[in-house]
């Protein structure tokens, strides 16, 4: 009996349980499509725009895909190491492979004015803030 | 198909950030800067060594490769001037020099090393003296 005629709050709990597991795996998680913190970024103010540096040494510059919209930016791209055949390897600490991350600003940007720049390993964003988003000076009559 | 989907999907998830490991000395600096030690890939072939070092913001110029008494030493320095009046609102990774020291297991022709600087990256090559090279030896 109980068990064909199932109570009126397992059909919630169920779904309850779905939403969590969603939660739990990489899905909604940040609101985009990124996967890891890979790689690191610091953020700096340089007065009303901002200054993104990520550290990406030995990645070829047109594997580099970057992308901005509204008040986020997406940096991805690919990471390849290749040895030459018939060597031994002694020590192997780099890492290497596909990354995709998104980084949301608290301020809207004005995408067509982004520059981006990479030079010696380390990509630098100049993130200028939208005219529409800077606050607005009122004058006292 | 969903396999090896899932395959791609592992792999993609591997790369992962590297805490920078700081350089322990005994001696105090005397700068201020902190000191890191490169990420370092190093494989050898039959006439040799390679080495590679991620110095990710070193600029060519900037770049010191010693090698004495056996030992192979490594200096990156970046410039810190770039970094001043930038006001910091969200970190991740520390900035600092760069420095690592090796010791040589095999003998190296000194006069003919050579060095690469590629995007962040130094590749050394460093070439065995010739005594010191594998060969191979028939038996008669």
């Amino acid at each position: 009996m109980i068990s064909t005629f199932a109570g009126p709050f397992d059909v919630l709990f169920d779904l309850q349980r779905a939403l969590e597991e969603r939660l739990a795996s990489d899905w909604l998680h940040d609101q985009t499509a990124s996967l890891g913190p890979f790689p690191p970024i610091n953020v700096f103010q340089q007065g009303d725009d901002i200054l993104a540096i990520v550290e990406l040494p030995g990645v070829d510059k047109d594997s580099l895909q970057i992308q901005a919209k509204e008040n986020t930016i997406r940096i991805a791209g690919k990471k390849t190491v290749a040895y030459p055949e018939g060597i031994s390897l002694h020590r192997c600490e780099r890492t290497f492979g596909e990354f995709d991350r998104t980084l949301s600003l608290p301020v809207k940007l004005n995408a067509d004015k982004i520059k981006a720049e990479y030079r010696d390993g380390i990509l630098a964003l100049f993130l200028p803030r939208a005219e529409d988003d800077k606050p607005r000076s009122i004058k006292i009559n | 198909m969903a396999a090896a989907q899932e395959l791609q999907v592992q792999k993609k998830r591997d790369l992962e950030v590297q805490k920078k490991r700081e350089l322990e000395t005994k001696e105090e600096k005397t700068v201020p800067a902190r000191i890191f030690l490169p990420i370092t890939d190093i494989y050898e072939a039959s006439d040799a060594l390679t080495v590679i070092l991620e110095m990710p913001g070193v600029e060519k110029g900037n770049v010191s490769v010693q090698v004495e008494d056996g030992a192979l030493k490594v200096e990156g320095r970046l410039e810190l001037g770039k970094y001043q009046g930038l006001v910091p609102l969200y970190t991740e990774y520390n900035v600092g020099h760069y420095s690592r020291s090796f010791r040589l297991s095999s003998k190296i022709d000194q006069s003919k090393i050579s060095a690469e600087m590629k995007d962040g990256v130094l590749f050394l090559t460093l070439p065995k003296v010739e005594e010191a090279r594998a060969r191979t030896i028939k038996v008669s």
